[in-house]
């Protein structure tokens, strides 16, 4: 009985593992920083070098930062849902212009629409870095603590904000 | 033939020659002082660039693992230990950025499975052998040099 049995044991325990294992999200790299407070950064403006922006001054408030350039496929794909975002109004969206050129990032909104209230240019890379940021586009929403709650990597959706992001936001605005 | 022969010796060469300067990570050495150097080139091989999730940032010349190599300079002339290195890149992007990966709870598993599949193997072939050990020596079917 065992010779039939134990085989048949085995091919089941195999099927379950490959079934659980190869229908996670391998892609998705789960970020350390969730849970903790966002960096600060001051950086350059995209739209004027001489002027500067801080997400010190969004303290007290939730935002979206959104990391992307115009070398990034992936942010021409989110590109619409994200200004379908901005429309709605609910929360600031920061950009985060990651290793970019900056004629063509202002290029790139000026002919597509620009669904940031301001863009920072991070052109070494460096605040990218400090965030964890692997792979654009990336989009993190901060709460009024200057905590990260939500990170998500790859283009967003209208319905990935409905569902992982928009929930969040009614408890993001409560400052302690 | 002979022709075929050392063009095939020509492209062994190339091909040893590429590689050997593959395995420079920059155009130039980095530190001057050559244990630092060293050290640089070490801690490089045990980060991960997260782009191309298979190669660490010392293969690969993807524009994170750039960034990547720039910041790891930098805080090594700043003074940093190892310790303090690694910290920083796990802080900011967790265990995986660790090219061998940390002995945790969670990876108790991926550590002990080569133990554990030779111990296994073990097991199934000291079944196997006890038991065909059991059997006459001979085979019913052909007597061969014993009958």
């Amino acid at each position: 009985m065992l010779r039939y049995l134990l085989p048949a044991g085995v091919f089941a325990g195999l099927l379950l593992a490959f079934f659980l294992g190869l229908g996670r999200d391998q892609q998705t790299l789960p970020s350390p920083l969730v849970g903790k407070s966002a960096p600060l950064f001051e950086l350059p403006r995209l739209d004027d070098p001489s002027q500067t922006f801080t997400n010190r001054d969004l303290d007290g408030q939730p935002y979206v930062l959104n990391v992307w350039g115009t070398w990034c496929v992936g942010c021409r794909q989110e590109h619409d849902a994200l200004l379908e975002i901005a429309r709605r109004n609910e929360v600031p969206i920061i950009g985060l212009n990651w290793n970019d050129d900056r004629e063509q990032a202002l290029r790139w909104l000026a002919d597509l629409g620009d669904p940031y209230m301001i863009s920072a240019f991070d052109g070494e890379g460096r605040i990218a870095i400090d965030w964890g940021v692997y792979g654009a586009p990336e989009t993190f929403l901060v709460d009024a603590r200057g905590i990260i709650i939500k990170k998500h990597v790859a283009p967003i959706t209208v319905a990935i904000w409905e569902r992982d992001f928009a929930p969040l936001l009614a408890q993001a605005g409560k400052t302690p | 033939m002979k022709l075929m022969l050392s063009c095939l010796i020509g492209l062994f060469l190339l091909n040893v020659a590429m590689v050997d300067s593959a395995r420079a990570i920059d155009v130039a050495p980095a530190f001057e002082d050559a244990a630092t150097q060293a050290r640089y080139e070490r801690l490089a091989r045990h980060l991960r660039c997260l782009v191309c999730r298979s190669e660490t940032i010392a293969d690969s010349n993807a524009q994170l693992a750039v960034d990547l190599r720039r910041q790891l300079r930098e805080l090594i002339a700043d003074g940093r230990s190892d310790q303090e290195i690694m910290q920083y890149m796990t802080d900011r992007y967790g265990d995986y950025v660790l090219y061998k990966p940390p002995l945790v709870p969670r990876t108790v598993l991926l550590w002990a499975a080569p133990v554990l599949l030779v111990l296994g193997g073990a097991a199934a072939a000291f079944v196997v052998i006890a038991r065909k050990s059991k059997l006459p020596d001979t085979d019913p079917d052909d007597p061969g040099l014993g009958a």
